[in-house]
């Protein structure tokens, strides 16, 4: 056990605590009964995930976490909880019973089994890197090897707009 | 096995990202109204998100690929997010609710 104190022990430290507002955080957004503390929740759980991403070499990754998840998708969930006025979990006719023992039995389940493949599997690093995976390097990746994806992400980009705006207008009259 | 070293660990990283896909899937199943089976399909996304940087950073042989799959997957799920929320709005304004049990026109 090597000292809390020294430089290695306090970044092992933030990463537990990484590590814990991930964990803490979904579990937050799938159980809270009110939807705008689910929300709070997931973006907790984005905040540990942006931190994970920057302790995988992965600045610009972490940066766009933070940007693109906490900070437009969860200010457009909030906006639609606010605008839907959904009533509380709790109110809800709660359904069949086994509903929700089958569902944690059968997540738990999956869980297991992810979590033992990963350990029992023997991972084979590549032999060697191509390049240092920097903020260069993916620059360099997207306008050349990548570019047709680049492309083809923008049009997504484009229609999900007009069709959200679409979707969100129909039904409208005008005053 | 000692804690402080865990983020050198591939493993740590992968049962973290199972860890989100379980937990977002037990959501999906569990939540009884559009939002929150929302709010667990973005947990998915992040655990998808977490096994691929993972496997970028410690076996992949050009660390740019994940890093540029990720980027996709978050503008994958930006349109999903405001797709998804465009149809909850139509749907409230519809049916005045947005839990899943009052949406059952073509239950017969």
């Amino acid at each position: 056990m090597n000292c809390l104190f020294s430089t290695d022990g306090l970044v092992g430290l933030i990463f537990l605590v990484l590590l814990g507002a991930t964990g803490v955080g979904a579990v937050i957004a799938v159980s809270a009964a009110r939807l705008i503390r689910a929300v709070v929740g997931l973006l907790l759980a984005f905040i540990g995930v942006a931190g994970i991403y920057y302790f995988l070499n992965s600045p610009f990754v972490a940066l766009m976490q933070l940007l693109i998840y906490v900070g437009a998708i969860g200010v457009v969930i909030a906006f639609a909880v606010m605008l839907a006025e959904p009533r509380p979990e709790d109110e809800i006719n709660p359904g069949s019973p086994f509903t929700g023992v089958l569902g944690f039995l059968t997540c738990g389940t999956i869980f297991a089994g992810l979590a033992a493949l990963a350990l029992k599997t023997e991972w084979q690093a590549a032999a060697g890197k191509t390049n240092n995976g920097s903020m260069e390097a993916i620059g360099n990746s997207l306008l050349t090897n990548y570019s047709m994806v680049f492309e083809l992400i923008s049009i997504v980009l484009l229609v999900a707009i007009i069709g959200s705006l679409v979707l969100a207008r129909a039904g409208r009259e005008k005053s | 096995m000692n804690c402080l070293t865990l983020h050198t660990e591939l493993h740590t990283y992968l049962i973290i990202g199972a860890f989100l896909f379980a937990i977002g899937l037990y959501g999906i199943f569990q939540r009884r109204n559009l939002i929150g089976m929302l709010i667990s399909a973005e947990l998915v996304l992040a655990g998808a998100s977490v096994n691929f940087m993972a496997f970028n950073r410690f076996l992949a042989p050009d660390p740019t690929v994940g890093q540029i799959f990720t980027l996709f997957i978050m503008g994958i799920a930006a349109a999903e997010a405001a797709i998804a929320l465009s149809i909850v709005l139509a749907v409230y304004r519809n049916y005045k609710s947005i839990d899943t049990e009052d949406v059952q026109d073509l239950q017969g």
